[in-house]
């Protein structure tokens, strides 16, 4: 027996279970092969979303249309905050929409292991995908809401308003990736940081809603105060947002230095959220 | 020789007890500093095995304290331990939900394992969705699924509800599909923990014949977590008892089972509890099949068996009985020795004695305690006891069908004239 187990151990096992693999073993391809879970569980939130109502995924234009409204009365009508010649509704819009996207990815992304903590317990699958799955699934949302955000653009260009869509509108794509993972990363870190002390739990949701101020959404960027306009591009948000409404309504400028600054903040938090995440991922269970 | 497809070395897993609060965060600040100065955790030297009853010391215990075993390919093993023995833990462990402490697994193959029935349905979805669902979370790709998405209604049989959202179908079919899905994964090792106990008789049969199918039929490796006796009997070949997170046998699954029993052999005073009796002579326990815990399949022979005392020496005629009482407190069957015409003669050089009956087991499927008593010859109650002994009649399915559902609580075999 003894013989026999040494001759076995030359051999290649298909999996070690062990505590601790390196930190930079990120187990991409296992996410590779469950790409199928991926997919099936974007479909299950998009089709749980609107099961048993009427209007299905109509609900999805709520949402954007009554934040729309209200900013609108109150930040253009009431406080009378420039939107740079864009039409109140379409600059509020540009804004909500994609803000929208960042901060579902976030706050979502940020509870997964608290939320999933049932399954998590009784199946493995690479953890990764559960959040991966949120992102994909805000990305349909923002889909629908960005529709309504174009038909509302078209409306307006139709009507004669002097609005003029440039070059910039290419960098869209780059946009919402970035904000992807500048929300993943964060979420994922979050995550991470509460399965054990659920403090910081606590921070996240009026966190965002806090950072939503600290970004150009309901102001451009050129009516901030002079002092703290720096401060608000420091905000890897505040690139992203300005571009998006620059690119789509030619409200406002573009930054470049901001914009790169954006990038390289995404891009970084993004790979130290998978880092972390990867690290707790494996005894979360234990501690949740 | 068979090749090896589980091999576990030095496994261990600690688990902190205890809430997680303020407390705790300067241990793990102190815990980290360790770390980092490339020491050993220092809370883990002091870890304790993992016995419920005793409070021990230290909040840190080995939930799995140095397991190391094999397992080859095509198996079916069945692991067995008390509660807290480390048998979910162990399978948490090979499932990859959690990490071990210390030491290590290696695997060959793919493993699927099962260890709630249903992880990740969706109430709103319909059938047909939560079968792609649940599938893949149990790692299969949807080309996999759809190869067996007949197989799995079938098996399960909701052909007329494939599309009707699974919050609407009863407890037993939403048990069905989400056993069906697990039950046509393609891996090399499956490990099943207890989700049989679910489910009527007759599917608990069915799943049982289809891990039975997949282990011998297909020559995968199966784990199986029961604390049902039978079924381990019928579905393994070998047996792992573990015993306070450690490895207290392995090997055949007959020798496993008796190991496991007998170690529950010796009841504690403390568990007897005397109802009436001057004392004289007092009952010291209540065996069946020479333990205080048995697994007995309807219609096999079982003994009990009643070891005496005698405080006051004399010359005395003993009258015993027996009531056997079901989990609700509801007696089912008594005995009375004096029904045989007979009694039990003990004289003056006696001082302590036995005794004992056999009968085929009549009971149902269920747990049932066992009450003993004597009477001297004038009718006074000696000594009257409850004890902890239990009785686990098993769900059986080998004489053509369950008895769990059946009218009646005792069956006796009589024969027909046709």
């Amino acid at each position: 027996m003894q013989k026999t187990a040494e001759k076995i151990s030359d051999e290649k096992w298909d999996l070690e279970i062990k505590p601790q693999a390196s930190l930079f073993n990120l187990h991409l391809k296992d996410v590779w092969n469950y790409r199928d879970l991926l997919g099936l569980l974007v479909r299950r939130d998009f089709v749980s979303f609107y099961k048993q109502t009427i209007f299905g995924p109509l609900w999805f234009f709520i949402q954007p249309v009554f934040t729309t409204i209200i900013f609108t009365f109150i930040f253009s009508n009431l406080a009378g905050i420039s939107t740079e010649g864009a039409p109140a509704p379409l600059f509020y819009m540009a804004g909500t929409v994609a803000w929208n996207y960042f901060a579902d990815c976030l706050t979502k992304t940020s509870t997964v292991f608290r939320d999933n903590a049932n399954i998590f317990g009784k199946v493995y699958f690479p953890r990764l995908i559960m959040p991966l799955s949120i992102v994909l699934s805000n990305l349909v949302r923002f889909g629908v809401q960005f529709l309504l955000f174009i038909l509302l653009l078209v409306y307006y260009m139709v009507i004669g308003n002097n609005i003029q869509p440039n070059g910039f509108i290419i960098l869209f794509p780059v946009i919402m990736l970035s904000m992807a993972l500048l929300g993943l990363g964060l979420g994922l870190i979050i995550t991470a940081m509460t399965t054990k002390y659920r403090d910081l739990a606590f921070l996240v949701s009026f966190g965002v809603q806090l950072l939503m101020y600290a970004t150009p959404v309901i102001y451009p960027l050129s009516e901030a105060p002079e002092k703290y306009r720096d401060l608000i591009a420091l905000n890897p948000l505040s690139g992203l947002v300005e571009t998006f409404r620059y690119g789509f309504i030619g409200s406002g400028h573009f930054y470049p230095g901001a914009f790169l600054f954006s990038l390289t903040t995404s891009l970084v938090v993004f790979l130290l959220g998978l880092i972390v995440f990867n690290r707790v991922e494996k005894t979360f269970v234990d501690t949740v | 020789m068979s090749k090896i497809a589980i091999k576990a070395e030095n496994l261990s897993k600690a688990y902190q007890l205890g809430e997680f609060s303020t407390g705790t965060i300067s241990r793990d600040i102190e815990r980290w500093w360790a770390k980092l100065r490339g020491k050993e955790d220092p809370f883990l030297k002091i870890g304790e095995t993992n016995d419920r009853t005793s409070k021990g010391t230290s909040d840190i215990v080995w939930s799995l304290k140095d397991l190391d075993f094999e397992i080859n390919q095509g198996d079916a093993i069945g692991v067995i331990g008390r509660n807290g023995a480390g048998k979910s833990t162990l399978l948490k462990v090979l499932s990859r939900v959690t990490t071990p402490t210390t030491g290590s697994v290696k695997v060959k193959g793919r493993i699927a394992s099962l260890l709630e029935v249903g992880t990740g349905f969706h109430p709103e979805l319909t059938g047909r969705e939560n079968i792609y669902l649940n599938g893949a979370i149990l790692g299969m790709r949807k080309a996999e699924i759809s190869r067996h998405f007949d197989a799995i209604v079938d098996f399960a049989g909701v052909d007329r509800y494939v599309d009707t959202p699974v919050k609407r179908y009863s407890s037993g079919m939403y048990v069905r599909l989400a056993f069906a899905v697990a039950a046509h994964l393609e891996s090399e090792i499956l490990i099943v923990d207890e989700v049989l106990a679910v489910g009527d008789a007759e599917f608990q049969s069915k799943c049982l014949g289809k891990m039975s199918e997949v282990s011998q039929g297909e020559g995968r490796t199966v784990l199986f977590v029961s604390h049902n006796m039978a079924s381990i009997k019928a579905l393994c070949q070998k047996g792992i008892l573990l015993k306070n997170g450690g490895l207290a046998f392995q090997g055949d699954v007959n020798d496993a089972i008796e190991k496991y029993v007998s170690n529950t052999k010796v009841t504690s005073p403390e568990d007897i509890k005397r109802l009436k009796g001057n004392g004289e002579v007092q009952i010291s326990n209540i065996l069946i099949n020479d333990s205080c815990e048995t697994y007995a399949n309807i219609f096999e022979d079982i003994t009990i068996t009643i070891p005496f005392e005698i405080n006051n020496i004399g010359k005395r005629k003993l009258e015993f009985f027996v009531i056997i009482y079901d989990n609700e407190e509801q007696a089912v069957l008594s005995f009375f020795q004096k029904d045989s015409g007979a009694f039990t003669l003990i004289d003056e050089t006696q001082r302590n004695g036995s005794v004992s009956f056999s009968l085929q087991n009549p009971l149902k499927p269920g747990s049932y305690k066992v009450s003993a008593g004597i009477f001297d010859e004038h009718r006074n109650f000696l000594d009257w006891i409850d004890s902890n002994t239990l009785l686990n009649v098993e769900s059986n399915f080998h004489y053509g069908g369950p008895f769990d559902n059946r009218a009646g609580n005792i069956f006796i075999p009589v024969q027909w004239k046709i």
